[in-house]
C-alpha cells in the first residue's frame, strides 16, 4: 500500500500546483475521473482476498476523498483569487457623475399656483376656470363696476376691436362659477389676467388667484381665518396678518390684505419698505349687487371673495426679486427651481 | 392727497401726532402713501430786511446788501439775486447756518468782499422744486425770528390715498370727518361768515342740463387787485398741499377747494359775454383752454358758455378766452355741482386728470356751494380786496342726487360680519360719521349725508361701522362648511403629474407671453386667422398667439443667444383661435427641442450627442401619452404644415380625432431665424390627454417565442401599415411587434429598406410548437408579399 500513499501524495502535490481552474479540473479527471489514477485503484480490488478487500477498499476511498477535499479547498482558493482579480481590474471612479437625461422642472409660477391651488382644496375650495378673453358683462359690469367708472381707468384693459377684452383680473370667473354652480360654493381660480403696463414691477401679463365662498352664513370672520390659514400654510411661517379698510366695486366691506414682511419678520427691511408689511391681497365679502347679478339670493346667502398675485406671492417664497425674471424664460433662472 | 397736518388740526382736534394718525387713518380706509417733513432740515436761518443793496465792485450780476438781522449790526451779504432790492424781507442764513444737503454757511470772500452769510431761495431751503430768486416774505415778517417757526415749518404733509369711492375725503374737510368719525371729537373749522352784498351785480345762469348741472352758485366780485401777493402762510399750505402758486384769485380758489372739497372757477368778467349757459357740446364745437390746447367736443360734453360760445368745459377746466389774468379787476366766481356721470371719463380724453374733474368724478358735495362761495369771497376780499355782489344760484331741485333713508340690521351686520357689535357703538360710529339715525326695532334707519356719495345699501353701512370699529377688533372664525367628499374624475389626470413626464424627460416649463409678434406668426401659420388686439403695449405684442410655438421659438432663440446648445422648453397655456367668427380658447400643451439628444456626459454613444431629431421627441409624446393611457391609440400621420420639414411633420391622432402636431422647423425659418439646430416643436391639445383608467388584463403563463424577420419594402411603406398588417395576419397570438432596426444602403436596392421585426408571439390556454410558429411566420410573410410587394432579408 505503499504505493496508494505515494499516489495520494502526488495527486496532493498536482492539485496544489494549479494555477487556474480548468488545470484543476483536469488534475480531477486525472485523479478521480472514470479512469482517473485514484479510481484505477478500485479496480485492483479483484485482485486481493476477500477478507482483505473490505480493508483495502476503505484504504483507497479514504484516499479519493482526501484528493477530492484538497480540490475542493484548491477550487474555492481559486474562484476567491478569480473574484479577487475580476475585483481589482473592475474598480471603478464613483465620482463620475452618473448618465442620461438630466431632469427639467416645473416654472417657478406654476410650482407657485399648484402649491396655492393643493392648499385651498385641502380647505375644501373647488378650481375653476375661465376664458382669457372675456367679455365686459363677465369682468366689469357684473362685478359691479359702472360704465365709465374711475375703477375701470385703474384697469389698464387690453381691448379687441369687437369690444371684447383681456381679463384684467381672475374675479370674472366668481360670476361665471356662481351662475354655472349656484350657491354654496367654494371655488378658487387660478390663471393669466393682463394689464396694459409694463414697467420694472408690471408684466402686461401676470397671474391671479381668486377665492370666493359663498353660504348662508359665510362672515368677514370666515374670511379673515382663511387667508390667514392660508398665508401661513403657504409661507409655513406663523407671519401676522391684517386687514386695511380699502374699495373694490364688487366687495363690501372690502379690504387689503398685509401681512408682516416674511424677510424680516415684521422688523422693517427693503422688501417691505421698512413698513413689516407687505401688501399680498385685496379682499371682502361679496357685493350684493354681485350676487343679484350671478343670479344668488343676497337675502339668502353670503360670500366672502379674494384675490392674490401668485407671481408675488412666488416672489416671496422663492427670493425673486424682479418679476420679469419669470418671463423670460432664461434656463439659467429657470433651472434652478427643479425640485419637485 | 396730501394733508399738512397744521392745516388738518385748524379743523380737528387730533390726539395723535402725524405718524400715529396715518397708522389710525390707513386703518380706516385712507392709506397713508408716504409721510415727509413739510421742509427737510435746516437751521440758523432767520429773517433778514435788506436795508441797501449796491452793485459789487468786480462783478455786474452781484451785489452787496446790507442786511439788517434782528441783533448787532447790520450784516454784510453778497448776493447774485436779480429781486435782492433795499427794503425786502428774505431768509437770511448766518454764518454757521446749516441748509439742506449738509451745506453749511461760512464767512466768505466773494470776488474781493466779505460774506456774512448768505440770502437764500426757497429751492435753497427746500421749499420749492425752483425758483427766482431769493425768497420774498411779507413787510411785516418780524426780522430776526428763525425762519423754521415763521413759516410754521415743522410740519408733516401726510400723503394719503384716496379710494374712488370716497370723493367726499378729498379735503382737508374730509380728512377731518373722518378723525372726527375715529375720535368722537367736533369739527371747529372756521367759521363761514357771511358776506354782505356791497353791489348788485350777477350774472345769470341758464341750466340747459340740468341732470348734468343741476346746480350753480355765482357771485360778481369788483375791484380787486389780482397782482396783490397771495399771504405766505396761504402759499405754504398750498404748496405744502402740492399745488403752484398763481395768483390771488386762483391762488383763493385752489384753496378753497383743497379745504373744503368744492372745485371752483374764476371767470375775467370783463370778458364775459352776456349770459352763461350750461349746456351739452354742440356737434363740431371746439375750445381753447387754459392750458392753450384746442379740445374738440364731443356731444356729451358738458361746457359753461356765454354770448360767445364755450368758455371751459364744466368741471374739468377753464377756457382760455375769460381766464383771469394779473390786469383782471373783477371776477365771476363759478360753484357748481355736476353730476358725476356728466363728467366720468371726460377730462381723460384729452389726457387730463384735474384736482377738478377728480373730485367732481367722484361726486362733491351738492348742498356745499353757498359754503364754498362764501369762503372764497371771504379770502378774496382779504387777499386782494374787492366788493362782492350778492349771491345767484341757478338749481333744478328735481335733478340734485337724493340720499335715501338705509336699513341696517342688527342681525345681518353681525351675520355679515361674524361678529358682535353693541348697539351704542353702532349708534356712535354712525353719528360720528355725520348720519342721522332712527331706531327700529331690527336696527337703525340711517340717513346718509349730502356728501357720501357711497351709503345707497345696508353693505355700505356695515362697511363703515366695521371700518370705524377697526377690522381688526373682528375675530378670526373658521367656517362651517360641507364635509361630503368632492369628486374627483379619474379620467381628468392631475396637471402637476402630465407637466412631470416632460420635466423628467428633460424639458423646462416656459411661461410667454399671450400675445405675440404678428409677423412672426405669420410667418409660421400664415393666414390662421389671429386675434389683433386694439390698444397692444408694443407692435410686437399685439396678436393673440395662435399657437404656442412663437413664444417657445422665441425663448428659444434667446437661450441660444445665451449660448445654450441643447433646450428643452414646454409651456402650458392657451391658444386662440378663431372659428366662423367666434373665438377659441384652446388650453394646450406644446414643446421645443433643439440640440443634442442627451446632456453632455461621458461614456456616450456617438449617435447620443447628435442633434435630436423628429423621433427623440416623438418619444417624449409618447412617453406622455403612455402616462395618460392612450398610447396605443394615437397615431402620427404624415401631414404638411407651412412651418414645418415638409417630410418630417405629422399631425397626432386620437383615434380619429387630431389632437395635435409634431415636427421639425423648416429649414429655411432655420436660417431666417438663427437657429444652430433645426428645432423639433410639438403641440397638443390639453383636452386630448383625458386618462384612460388602467384595468388589469390576464397574464399568459405560456412561454412566448420570439421570431425576428426583416422585411423589405418600398420607402414609401410606413411602418404602421407594416403593423397593420402583421397584427392582422398574426392574429391574437401575436402578443407584441417590435421594430429594432431600419437599415438602408448596401445589400438593399435604392428606394427599398429593410425594416427588422421582432414578433412576439404567446397563447393562453398552450405552449406554442415550432410548427405552430412557423405556420404563423410563413402567414405573415405571405401576406407582406402580396400587400407590399416585401422581400425577406434572410
Amino acid at each position: 500500500m505503499q504505493e496508494l500513499s505515494s499516489l495520494v501524495e502526488r495527486a496532493l502535490a498536482e492539485v496544489a500546483a494549479c494555477g487556474a481552474l480548468a488545470a484543476l479540473d483536469e488534475a480531477r479527471v486525472r485523479w478521480l475521473g472514470k479512469k482517473g489514477a485514484l479510481t484505477e485503484q478500485l479496480k485492483s480490488l479483484g485482485s486481493l482476498p476477500a477478507d482483505e478487500r473490505p480493508a483495502a477498499g476503505q484504504r483507497i476511498n479514504d484516499a479519493k476523498a482526501r484528493v477530492q477535499a484538497a480540490i475542493e479547498a484548491r477550487r474555492e482558493a481559486l474562484s476567491r483569487e478569480d473574484i479577487e482579480r475580476a475585483l481589482a481590474a473592475g474598480r471603478v471612479d464613483v465620482s463620475l457623475p452618473g448618465r442620461g437625461e438630466r431632469r427639467g422642472g416645473l416654472h417657478p409660477v406654476t410650482k407657485a399656483r399648484l402649491r396655492i391651488e393643493a392648499l385651498f382644496q385641502r380647505a375644501g375650495f373647488e378650481i375653476a376656470t375661465g376664458p382669457e378673453i372675456e367679455d365686459d358683462f363677465h369682468n366689469f359690469e357684473a362685478l359691479n363696476f359702472p360704465p365709465n367708472h374711475p375703477a375701470r381707468a385703474m384697469h389698464d384693459t387690453f381691448y379687441f376691436p369687437d369690444g371684447k377684452l383681456l381679463r384684467t383680473h381672475t374675479s370674472p370667473v366668481q360670476i361665471r362659477a356662481m351662475l354655472e354652480r349656484g350657491a354654496p360654493i367654494a371655488v378658487v381660480a387660478p390663471g393669466r389676467v393682463y394689464r396694459c403696463d409694463s414697467d420694472m414691477t408690471h408684466s402686461p401679463m401676470f397671474h391671479q388667484v381668486e377665492g370666493l365662498r359663498v353660504g348662508e352664513a359665510v362672515s368677514f370672520a370666515n374670511l379673515k381665518a382663511m387667508l390667514h390659514g392660508f398665508l401661513q400654510a403657504f409661507f409655513e411661517q406663523d407671519l401676522a396678518m391684517r386687514l386695511r379698510p380699502s374699495y373694490f366695486p364688487f366687495t363690501e366691506p372690502s379690504a387689503e390684505v398685509d401681512m408682516s414682511c416674511v424677510f424680516c419678520s415684521g422688523k422693517g427691511c427693503r422688501t417691505c419698505k421698512h413698513t413689516g408689511w407687505l401688501e399680498i391681497a385685496g379682499c371682502g365679502m361679496v357685493h350684493p349687487n354681485v350676487l343679484l347679478a350671478s343670479g344668488i339670493d343676497a337675502e339668502r346667502y353670503s360670500g366672502y371673495a379674494f384675490g392674490m398675485g401668485i407671481d408675488r406671492l412666488a416672489m416671496l417664497r422663492y427670493g425673486v426679486n424682479d418679476l420679469r425674471l419669470f418671463f423670460e424664460n432664461d434656463l439659467r433662472f429657470l433651472e434652478q427651481f427643479r425640485t419637485l | 392727497m396730501k394733508v399738512p397736518y397744521s392745516w388738518l388740526t385748524d379743523w380737528i382736534a387730533v390726539p395723535w401726532d402725524a405718524p400715529r394718525l396715518g397708522e389710525r387713518l390707513t386703518m380706516a380706509g385712507l392709506e397713508l402713501e408716504s409721510i415727509e417733513p413739510a421742509a427737510p432740515a435746516f437751521a440758523g436761518v432767520v429773517i433778514g430786511e435788506i436795508l441797501s443793496a449796491e452793485k459789487h465792485p468786480q462783478a455786474d450780476k452781484l451785489r452787496v446788501c446790507r442786511v439788517a438781522a434782528g441783533q448787532g449790526e447790520p450784516l454784510q451779504i453778497v448776493c447774485g439775486a436779480a429781486n435782492a432790492r433795499a427794503g425786502l424781507k428774505s431768509a437770511l442764513a448766518v454764518v454757521g447756518a446749516v441748509l439742506p444737503g449738509e451745506l453749511k454757511i461760512k464767512a466768505a470772500k466773494l470776488r474781493g468782499v466779505e460774506s456774512a452769510g448768505m440770502l437764500c431761495s426757497a429751492k435753497e431751503l427746500g421749499l420749492a422744486e425752483s425758483s427766482e430768486g431769493i425768497l420774498e416774505l411779507p413787510a411785516d415778517a418780524p426780522v430776526g425770528a428763525a425762519l423754521r417757526d415763521y413759516l410754521r415749518l415743522e410740519d408733516t404733509i401726510l400723503d394719503l390715498n384716496v379710494t374712488p369711492n370716497r370723493g367726499d375725503a378729498l379735503s382737508i374737510v374730509g380728512i377731518a370727518r373722518e378723525v372726527a368719525a375715529l375720535t368722537g371729537a367736533t369739527l371747529s373749522g372756521p367759521a363761514s361768515r357771511p358776506v354782505a352784498a356791497t353791489h348788485a351785480d350777477t350774472v345769470t345762469v341758464h341750466l340747459d342740463a340740468p341732470a348734468a348741472c343741476p346746480r350753480f352758485a355765482g357771485c360778481v366780485v369788483r375791484g380787486i387787485d389780482n397782482r396783490a401777493a397771495t399771504p405766505i402762510w396761504m402759499r405754504e399750505r398750498l404748496r405744502r398741499a402740492g399745488v403752484r402758486s398763481i395768483s390771488p384769485v386762483v391762488d383763493v380758489t385752489n384753496y378753497v377747494m383743497l379745504e373744503l372739497g368744492q372745485p371752483m372757477h374764476a371767470y375775467d368778467l370783463a370778458k364775459l359775454q352776456g349770459e352763461i349757459r350750461v349746456r351739452l357740446a354742440g356737434a363740431g364745437e371746439s375750445v381753447t383752454l387754459l392750458d392753450g390746447r384746442t379740445a374738440e367736443l364731443k356731444p356729451d360734453v358738458l361746457l359753461i358758455t356765454d354770448g360767445a360760445g364755450p368758455v371751459g368745459i364744466a368741471g374739468i377746466m377753464g377756457g382760455a378766452r375769460t381766464a383771469v389774468s394779473p390786469e383782471t379787476t373783477d371776477v365771476f366766481l363759478e360753484v357748481a355741482y355736476f353730476a358725476p356721470e356728466a363728467l366720468i371719463g371726460r377730462a381723460l380724453r384729452w389726457g387730463l386728470t384735474t384736482d377738478a374733474s377728480q373730485r367732481f368724478e367722484r361726486g362733491v358735495d351738492p348742498a356745499g356751494q353757498e359754503r364754498a362761495l362764501a369762503r372764497a369771497v371771504e379770502l378774496i376780499q382779504a387777499v386782494a380786496g374787492g366788493s362782492a355782489g350778492p349771491f345767484s344760484l341757478a338749481e333744478s331741485r328735481a335733478d340734485l342726487p337724493t340720499r335715501a333713508p338705509v336699513t341696517l340690521r342688527r342681525a345681518q351686520l353681525a351675520r355679515l360680519l361674524g361678529a358682535e357689535i353693541a348697539d351704542a357703538r353702532v349708534r356712535s360710529v354712525i353719528e360720528g360719521l355725520g348720519m342721522r339715525l332712527q331706531t327700529l326695532p331690527e336696527g337703525w334707519r340711517v340717513e346718509p349725508p349730502t356728501h357720501r356719495f357711497d351709503i345707497a345699501l345696508e353693505a355700505d353701512l356695515i362697511e363703515e361701522v366695521a371700518r370705524i370699529v377697526g377690522y381688526e377688533t373682528i375675530g378670526e372664525q373658521d367656517a362651517l362648511a360641507s364635509e361630503r367628499v368632492r369628486a374627483l374624475p379619474e379620467v381628468v389626470p392631475a396637471e402637476h403629474a402630465v407637466l412631470e413626464v416632460l420635466a423628467m424627460r428633460g424639458y423646462q416649463e416656459a411661461i410667454t407671453y399671450a400675445f405675440v409678434d404678428p409677423q412672426l406668426q405669420q410667418r409660421l401659420f400664415g393666414d390662421a386667422p389671429a386675434l389683433a388686439l386694439a390698444n397692444p403695449i408694443a407692435s410686437d405684442l399685439s396678436v393673440m398667439r395662435v399657437s404656442l410655438w412663437p413664444g417657445l421659438l422665441r425663448a428659444a432663440l434667446e437661450n441660444q443667444r445665451r449660448q445654450r446648445e441643447r433646450i428643452r422648453l414646454f409651456e402650458h397655456g392657451a391658444r386662440f383661435q378663431r372659428l366662423e367668427g367666434v373665438t377659441q380658447e384652446l388650453d394646450t400643451l406644446a414643446g421645443i427641442a433643439c440640440g443634442p439628444r442627451m446632456p453632455e456626459q461621458w461614456g456616450l454613444p456617438r449617435p447620443m450627442s447628435e442633434p435630436a431629431d423628429l423621433f427623440d421627441v416623438k418619444g417624449d409624446l409618447e412617453a406622455l401619452f403612455a402616462a395618460v393611457g392612450v398610447h396605443g391609440d394615437v397615431r402620427f400621420e404624415p401631414q404638411e404644415q407651412a412651418c414645418l420639414h415638409p417630410g418630417r411633420a405629422a399631425r397626432v391622432l386620437r383615434g380619429t380625432q387630431s389632437i395635435g402636431w409634431l415636427g421639425e422647423l423648416h429649414p429655411s425659418l432655420v436660417r431666417d431665424l438663427d437657429f444652430v439646430h433645426a428645432p423639433v416643436l410639438f403641440e397638443v391639445d390639453w383636452a386630448g390627454l383625458t386618462l384612460v383608467r388602467a384595468a388589469y388584463r390576464e397574464i399568459s403563463r405560456q412561454p412566448q417565442v420570439r421570431r425576428d424577420l426583416a422585411v423589405v419594402v418600398d420607402e414609401s411603406v410606413p411602418l404602421s401599415r407594416l403593423a397593420e398588417r402583421v397584427a392582422l395576419v398574426a392574429s391574437s397570438l401575436l402578443r407584441d411587434l417590435r421594430v429594432f432596426d431600419v437599415y438602408r444602403g448596401p445589400g438593399i436596392e435604392e428606394g427599398r429598406k429593410s425594416v427588422a421585426l421582432g414578433l412576439i408571439f404567446q397563447d393562453f390556454s398552450r405552449t406554442l410548437t415550432d410548427d405552430d410558429v412557423a405556420r404563423l411566420v410563413a402567414a405573415v410573410v405571405a401576406d407582406l408579399r402580396v400587400s407590399f410587394n416585401a422581400s425577406i432579408r434572410e
